[in-house]
């Protein structure tokens, strides 16, 4: 049983005709509907509001939702301040300015501070394309994983991201949740699981363990369906929060595989890659190959020209998943 | 919540005073010339013009007291355990292991502290997103008051914090900026110069006004008439001594009453090695306590 029947994936993975829409897109739905189910659900945005798709709250909401302006460090610190008075605000920005330029705002403010503020990061990843290094956030997964009391999170499709913004909206605690710009596969559907904290299984094997989180997920089955042509079974772990770690779930598919390959569009140090390797390498000692950038900024290419030049495609995770196999 | 008369509270702001340098001789360590400074307004804050109820610091028709500048948190602590927060033998904890008392301010320490703060130029856009929330909620009858550093000024943040406040006419808010002159590394206006700071707030939208900041009558009735504008975020701009009530140190401080940058005190040694000694002594209580940032 390859695509796990519990999992309720689409059945063409790896067809031509999966539909695509951007990850962001899938926030913008999700806040609207927090937004309908909690009047305490308000909004704030950088003077990305259109791009960060917070438009669609804001339309709705507009006594709700408060422009800041190009101000991150106010961004997060006004939020912090509604937070304190009874409000779940949702800020949103390019992750290369929120959390890039405003760290330490949210570590003082936000995470000691242990407010209920949800940091929208859209735009991470290389997959950015033709903006170039300045705008392709590679480092928030390592910033926000560094913070004590924040929960990190970087949903694989438009449809995850919907589901995890309606769940975020209800956690009391701080979180950081990655999005895309461009348009990815939507590999799951409405009937597929979704909890903050879990990961997923969404591809049955016994060779290799194949952990993807955001948009590199779908690049880990596409890999797992080539390796099953080369006779390697290869298992998909699918990890939306990469902070709490659901150790569980990733211990034991390694102890069945003892062979793991990691895949993100961020930094590998102090990323999924890093997290993973933190936790085998005290737990479960397994042979290892991290995908993603390796202490390295982009550049400007369109988004498939860039996957292909930095490594992070299905068959890049194929091949480094072949190469540990043998 | 008790309400002191003008007389009474400089009483007060004076046995606070003596309860501070107590608990800085004690702790050995901390920020002394600003908390100091800021006695005679926290008095007035919590003896006077505050909303609030130290059995219940969560009730939800306070007014709120943001410390923006974090580091001069003594002055709160001693002044919450006058006003009953907390335990005064609690005050000798100051900055040990375990305590409440924090070397800077921790909200989920200590209750009734509303924020977390010691990273400067952050607190205003936190109380300016608190006002923005309330009158959101049509909770017109309450107040935020934040408190903030001159020095902080420097910081982009607290720019960005002003001109959101004004750009939504958050009338609920009351800075008041503890102008004492002075920061880590000298006089304010040989660091960063502020001034005309009256103008630049203005500029940016605000009511002003000036006040000594030693001088309770003028605090309350500042707060007043702060509370009666309309439409736009009030700022007191409070004249402050560093190390204000401790005769040596203010004596000490050379720079007191003279325009920093201005001119040179005759036979004085070098403007800035003056400066500096000076501050050293303010911070240290003359000597007594480790210096915060040597």
């Amino acid at each position: 049983m390859n695509n796990p029947h519990e999992m309720k994936l689409i059945a063409n993975i790896g067809t031509d005709d999966v539909k695509q829409e951007p990850i962001r897109a899938g926030f913008g739905r999700g806040l609207l509907e927090a937004g309908k189910k909690d009047t305490r659900v308000v909004a704030l945005c950088a003077d990305l509001t259109q791009s960060t798709q917070i438009s669609k709250f804001a339309e709705a909401f507009p006594e709700r939702f408060v422009e800041i302006g190009v101000a991150e460090q106010n961004l997060v610190t006004v939020a912090s301040g509604m937070a304190a008075m009874g409000k779940i605000p949702f800020t949103s920005s390019y992750a290369a300015f929120s959390p890039g330029r405003n760290w330490e705002q949210i570590r003082t403010t936000i995470a000691l501070n242990d407010r209920p503020v949800k940091i929208i990061g859209s735009h991470a990843g290389i997959s950015v394309g033709p903006d170039g290094a300045t705008h392709q956030m590679l480092e928030d997964i390592a910033l926000m994983r560094a913070l004590p009391n924040m929960i990190v999170l970087a949903p694989g499709d438009s449809t995850e991201a919907a589901k995890a913004t309606l769940a975020i909206a209800q956690i009391d605690k701080p979180v950081y949740m990655r999005l895309a710009r461009e348009k990815t596969p939507i590999f799951t559907t409405n009937d597929t699981p979704f909890e903050v904290g879990k990961a997923y299984t969404m591809w049955g094997g016994n060779d290799i363990t194949l952990i993807g989180t955001g948009t590199m997920t779908y690049q880990c089955l596409l890999a797992a369906k080539q390796l099953q042509g080369q006779g390697i079974s290869a298992e998909v772990v699918h990890v939306p929060t990469i902070k709490p770690l659901d150790v569980q779930t990733i211990l034991a598919s390694v102890q069945k595989t003892r062979n793991v390959v990691t895949a993100e569009e961020a930094q590998i140090n102090g990323g999924l890659g890093g997290a993973i390797a933190e936790l085998l390498s005290e737990q479960l000692p397994s042979k290892m190959k991290r995908i993603g950038m390796r202490d390295q900024f982009g550049e400007s290419g369109t988004p498939n020209e860039l996957l292909e030049a930095f490594g992070l495609t299905g068959r890049h995770i194929s091949e480094a998943a072949r190469q540990l196999v043998q | 919540m008790m309400q002191l008369t003008p007389s009474q509270l400089a009483l007060k702001a004076n046995e606070i005073r003596q309860d501070l340098i107590k608990m800085l001789e004690q702790a050995g360590s901390g920020h002394s010339a600003g908390p100091l400074g800021l006695a005679d307004i926290f008095t007035a804050l919590y003896f006077n013009i505050l909303k609030h109820d130290p059995k219940n610091p969560d009730w939800d028709e306070r007014d709120i007291l943001i410390l923006s500048n974090g580091h001069c948190t003594p002055i709160r602590y001693v002044t919450m355990a006058h006003a009953g927060y907390l335990p005064k033998e609690e005050l000798s904890t100051l900055r040990q292991y375990g305590s409440r008392l924090q070397g800077h301010p921790e909200r989920t320490r200590l209750s009734g502290l509303e924020t977390t703060s010691g990273p400067l130029g952050s607190g205003l856009s936190q109380a300016a997103g608190m006002t923005y929330a309330l009158t959101m909620d049509q909770q017109r009858h309450r107040w935020v008051y934040c408190i903030v550093s001159d020095g902080e000024h420097d910081e982009g943040n607290f720019w960005e914090g002003v001109m959101f406040a004004a750009k939504y006419n958050l009338s609920n808010l009351i800075v008041i900026v503890d102008r004492n002159n002075i920061q880590i590394d000298g006089p304010t206006e040989e660091i960063m110069p502020l001034e005309d700071l009256h103008a630049k707030w203005e500029a940016f939208g605000w009511h002003v006004q000036e006040i000594d900041g030693h001088n309770i009558d003028s605090i309350i009735d500042a707060c007043s008439m702060a509370r009666a504008i309309e439409n736009r975020p009030s700022v007191i701009i409070a004249h402050t001594i560093p190390g204000k009530g401790v005769n040596f140190m203010e004596y000490n401080y050379l720079w007191h009453g003279t325009p920093p940058g201005k001119q040179d005190i005759p036979g004085a040694p070098p403007k800035s090695i003056q400066a500096k000694e000076a501050l050293n002594a303010l911070r240290t209580l003359g000597g007594k306590i480790r210096s915060e940032h040597e």
